[in-house]
Parts: C-alpha cells; structure tokens; sequence
C-alpha cells in the first residue's frame, strides 16, 4: 500500500482550473519528485494535500485514511509536513521560536529533542538561533523553514521548491540534507524548478503540464529522456 | 501643583486609553480588523459591574470578575457569530459589520438598561492621598487605574513572548497559512484573543466608570475612538505601542482641555493623530511594511 495516493485530484481557484485530473503515488521511504513549469500546479497540489485549499474532487489518501476535508492544523498530527514556496518563516520570531512553533502539537520534551537533532543537521541554525528569522539570509531561512518542517517528526516531508533564489553551494547543500533526511527515513515528496537536481536524487518522478500529469517513471530514465531533457533541463 | 494634577489625570486616562488599545491592537494584529465594536463592549462591562454591586448587591470583587467574564463571552459570541464568517470577505464588509455591532450593542442597552445615566460608584473605596500640605490630592483610582495598566502591559508581555499560546498567537498575526501547518488552530487562537481583549475592554469599563461615573449606552464610544487613535500613534499591531500611544493621548487630552479649553480639547487629540501619521504613517513603534520577495 502506498503511503500517499492521489487520484484524479481537481483543484480550481474559482473558475480557473489548475489541477486537471492529477493521479500520483508515494511509497514509504521514497523520494518522489513533481517537475514542470511555472504555473503547472504543482504547488497547488502540494498545498491541497497539506489541506490549505479544498479539492472540488478527487482522493488523497494518507496511510489508507481519506485526507479530504482534514483542516491544515489537523495534518501535523497525522504526520505530514509541507515546508511551503516562498519558506514562509515567521519574521518577527526567533530562529528558536520558529523552530517551536513546528512542534506545536508535539510536547515539551519532544520540542527540545527535535530542536537539538534539528541543531545538528543544521548547526547555523544554532548559531542563529536568538535572530530574528526576517534577518537571516536566504539559504539560513530556507534551513530554518526545512528545520520548523521537521520539528513535528513527520512521516511525510513535503517541499516546495526548497532550492528557490539560492546559490548553487547552498542549492547542493540543501539537497545533500534531503538525501540525508531520506536516509534516516522522512520520505520526502519534492516539487521543484530545478529539475536536474530533483530528479538526481529522486527515486522517482512525475512531470506536471497545466495541471495535469504528462510523464511519469523512474527519476533516472526521466532525466535521460528526451522530451524532459528539452522541456526541462536546458536541451 | 496644577501640572503635576493634571499629569496625574492624564496618566491614569491615558492608562485607561491603553487597556483599551491594547485590544484594539492585539485584535487588529491578529484579525486584521478594526474591532469598532471594543469600545462599546467598554460599556457593557460598566453596566454588568454596576447591576452586580447595586442591584444584585455583590463584593466589587465578585462583580469585576462577573464583568470581565461577561465581556470574554460577549467578546468571543460576537466573534464567533458576526466576524468568522466574513473571514475571507473584504475587509470593508468586515468594518460594516463592525460598525453594525456597536450599534446592535448601544442599542440593547438602550433596551435593557434605558437611556438616563446610571451614577457609578468607584470600586475603589479608599481616602485621597494628599501630599504638599494637601496642595496636591492624588484620587485612589488613579493609582490603581495606572497600576493595572502596568500590570497588564507586562503579562501581556510575558504571555507573548513566553507562552507557546501566546507564541502561536503571534505566529497567526504573521501568517495564518503558515500558522496552520504548524499544527496551530487559527480560529481557535483568533477567537482567544478576542477573548482577551474583550476581558481587558471589561476592566477597562469598570476602570473608566469609577472615574468618570455616567454610565449610558454610549459611554464606550468616545473612549473606544480615542483608544483606536492610540493604537494607531503607537503603531496599529504592536503591545507597548498601544500602551505608549494610550497613556500620550490621555495627556495630551487633559493638558489640551486643562490649558486650551475643553471644547478644543477632543479636536486637539485627533489632530494629533492627523500629525503623527503625516511624520510616521506606521505610528510611533509600528514596522514599516516591508514586502520582501
Ligand atoms: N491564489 C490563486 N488564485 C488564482 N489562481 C491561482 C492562485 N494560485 C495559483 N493560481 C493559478 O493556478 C495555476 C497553478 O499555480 P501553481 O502555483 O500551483 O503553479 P506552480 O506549478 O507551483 O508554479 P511555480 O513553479 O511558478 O511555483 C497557475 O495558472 C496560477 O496562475
Ligand atoms: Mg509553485
């Protein structure tokens, strides 16, 4: 049984349909990757299965249990992550008080442990950690916003292109930390632009075109074929 | 002796102002609405404590504590029903709204309570001080009026930057999208603090009633604009900018009256206002919005 399953998924923003029928898997332990152009909906289905918007129609089901109609507060708990586009970190807080607040539904005990795991895999982050988070540097708030994403222990990881505006040492090291999350056993669904890198460390890949899914299979075979080669690599 | 009265006077006003703006701010921080029904519900935490003491005949404590409960539950009944559903409307359906439910409450009072003054006796029931041969006569209201003031400020202070509620509740001003991934329930944390604030409106009535003691419908109304007007000077959004704007207009509204006239005086404290945005459109300790990409 696959740990999340999409089918025939259909999101509108008012009349505007921007996810068009999308079916997708993700096995435990997987890294699964969704690729594609701006505005192929691919942050519109991530934030649907993170229950920030409402499918008009279509399954999400996590661990066999129904996602829709679970509010967003409700899916920390059910062990889903989104670490969102654009990071979204609380500015006014503290990198401390940020990294807090991804433990929210999880106790003190739990917070602390998580914060000190999260310190090791992310050691500017200690040494940051009484700055506000609006003052960090782009790649810092990008640490910080995968670190409050994993302070609730998730089963499932979700990231929303976690490489954007990023220098190509900081874009490596960010991905080097996915892979290592991966290993100690987040399984991790990764939406990105940068599609060489997504689909090198993905075991495999789904390609969305206006809102719907074009190609799918191995990351590998993807990243050699032709047509995503073209499309999306650079020639 | 004359300065030092009306600095009194315009501290323990101005302490009032701040109760006041601190829910103003903390509601407007969060909801991103301009409650124009607080101060009304100033009001009805003056009548709840004055039907407590005089007609039901209950300790000034007993009835504090009935006014400050009625008005969270007041607080939290008129966010539940009239605001949460317009959560994604437009703002200026919103202020309507608002504006609908302090008309909805001035006028129950109206029905419930009629429209002649009610005289409120002061809860606080102690002798003057009086120092310099008795040039200077400090009321006891005014002390406690200035020290629950204080005492607010600094456990709204501690609750926000100590408590993981008070945390969450800053997280949801920042971003309620992000709020929610983090497992925090927004409508919970929105209708605490209307809760909150409305609690402070209550002591903020009882307060304002044991100085100033005609207590009508429309008792909150001036107060609860000043209020606003406080919580913008001091920065809309932001706790000690509040409790700074509030406690500056009380001065500003008693020196005006004590020295300009007092028909000039609410004219004075608008323009103010007027000013104070022209030089600092984000107020004294607002943050210049700064969109960042
Ligand atoms: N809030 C919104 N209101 C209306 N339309 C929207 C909204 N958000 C997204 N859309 C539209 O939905 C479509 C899919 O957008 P989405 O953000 O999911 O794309 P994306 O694949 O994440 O793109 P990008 O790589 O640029 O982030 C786009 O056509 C976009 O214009
Ligand atoms: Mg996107």
């Amino acid at each position: 049984m696959s740990m999340l399953k999409i089918t025939d998924l259909n999101v509108y923003y008012g009349s505007i349909h921007a996810v068009k029928g999308v079916s997708f898997e993700v096995e435990e332990g997987e890294i699964v990757t969704l690729i594609g152009a701006n505005g192929a909906g691919k942050s519109t289905t991530l934030n649907t299965v993170a229950g920030l918007l409402r499918p008009r129609s279509g399954s999400i089901e996590f661990e066999g249990k129904s996602l829709v109609g679970v509010p967003a507060h409700k899916m920390v708990s059910r062990g889903i992550a989104l670490c969102p586009e654009g990071r979204r970190i609380f500015q006014d807080m503290t990198v401390r008080e940020n990294l807090e607040m991804g433990a929210f539904t999880r106790t003190e005990e739990e917070s602390l442990e998580m914060r000190k795991r999260v310190y090791e895999s992310f050691p500017r982050l200690k040494e940051r950690r009484t700055q506000a988070g609006g003052t960090l540097s782009g790649g810092e708030q990008q640490m910080l916003a995968m670190g409050r994403a994993l302070m609730s222990k998730p089963k499932l990881m979700m990231l929303d292109e976690p490489s954007m505006g990023l220098a190509p040492i900081l874009v490596q090291e960010i991905f080097d930390i996915i892979k290592e999350l991966n290993a100690q056993g987040t399984t991790i669904l990764l939406v990105e632009q940068n599609a060489s890198m997504a689909l090198s460390i993905a075991n495999r890949a789904y390609v969305l075109e206006t809102g719907r899914v074009s190609m799918s299979g191995d990351a590998n075979e993807l990243l050699h074929d032709e047509r995503v080669r073209k499309a999306y690599l650079g020639g | 002796m004359g300065f030092l009265t009306n600095l009194i006077n315009g501290v323990s006003l101005g302490s009032v102002y701040a109760i006041i703006a601190l829910g103003y701010t903390m509601v407007y921080g969060i909801a991103k609405m301009l409650n124009f029904a607080h101060g009304d519900v100033i009001m009805v935490g003056g009548y709840i404590c004055f039907v407590c003491m005089n007609n039901l005949g209950l300790p000034v404590a007993v009835a504090i504590l009935l006014s400050i409960v009625g008005c969270t539950c007041l607080g939290m009944v008129v966010e539940r029903a009239a605001y949460k559903p317009l959560r994604e409307a437009p703002s200026l359906a919103v202020l309507i709204t608002a504006i609908g439910v302090s008309y909805f409450l001035q006028n129950s009072a109206l029905l419930i309570w009629g429209a002649d003054p009610k005289v409120f006796k002061s809860v606080v029931d102690l002798p003057s001080l009086k120092f310099f041969e008795g040039q200077l006569v400090v009321g006891p209201i005014n002390i406690v009026t200035a020290l629950t003031c204080v005492l607010i400020m600094v456990s709204l202070t501690l609750f926000t930057s100590r408590t993981k509620m008070g945390k969450a509740m800053r997280a949801c001003s920042e971003d309620k999208g992000a709020a929610q991934l983090m497992g925090i329930n927004v409508n919970t944390t929105i209708s605490m603090v209307f809760a909150i604030g409305s609690g402070l409106a209550a002591i903020a009535g009882v307060l304002l009633c044991s100085t100033y003691p005609t207590l009508m419908p429309t008792t909150g109304s001036l107060p609860g604009i000043k209020a606003f007007t406080a919580a913008v000077i001091g920065g809309i959004g932001s706790i000690p900018g509040a409790a700074l704007g509030g406690v500056l207009l009380g001065i500003i509204e008693i020196f005006a009256k004590a020295y300009i006239g007092t028909q000039l005086a609410d004219a004075i404290v608008f323009g103010v206002l007027i000013v104070m945005l022209l030089i600092r459109p984000a107020g004294l300790l607002g943050k210049e919005i700064h969109e960042k990409v």
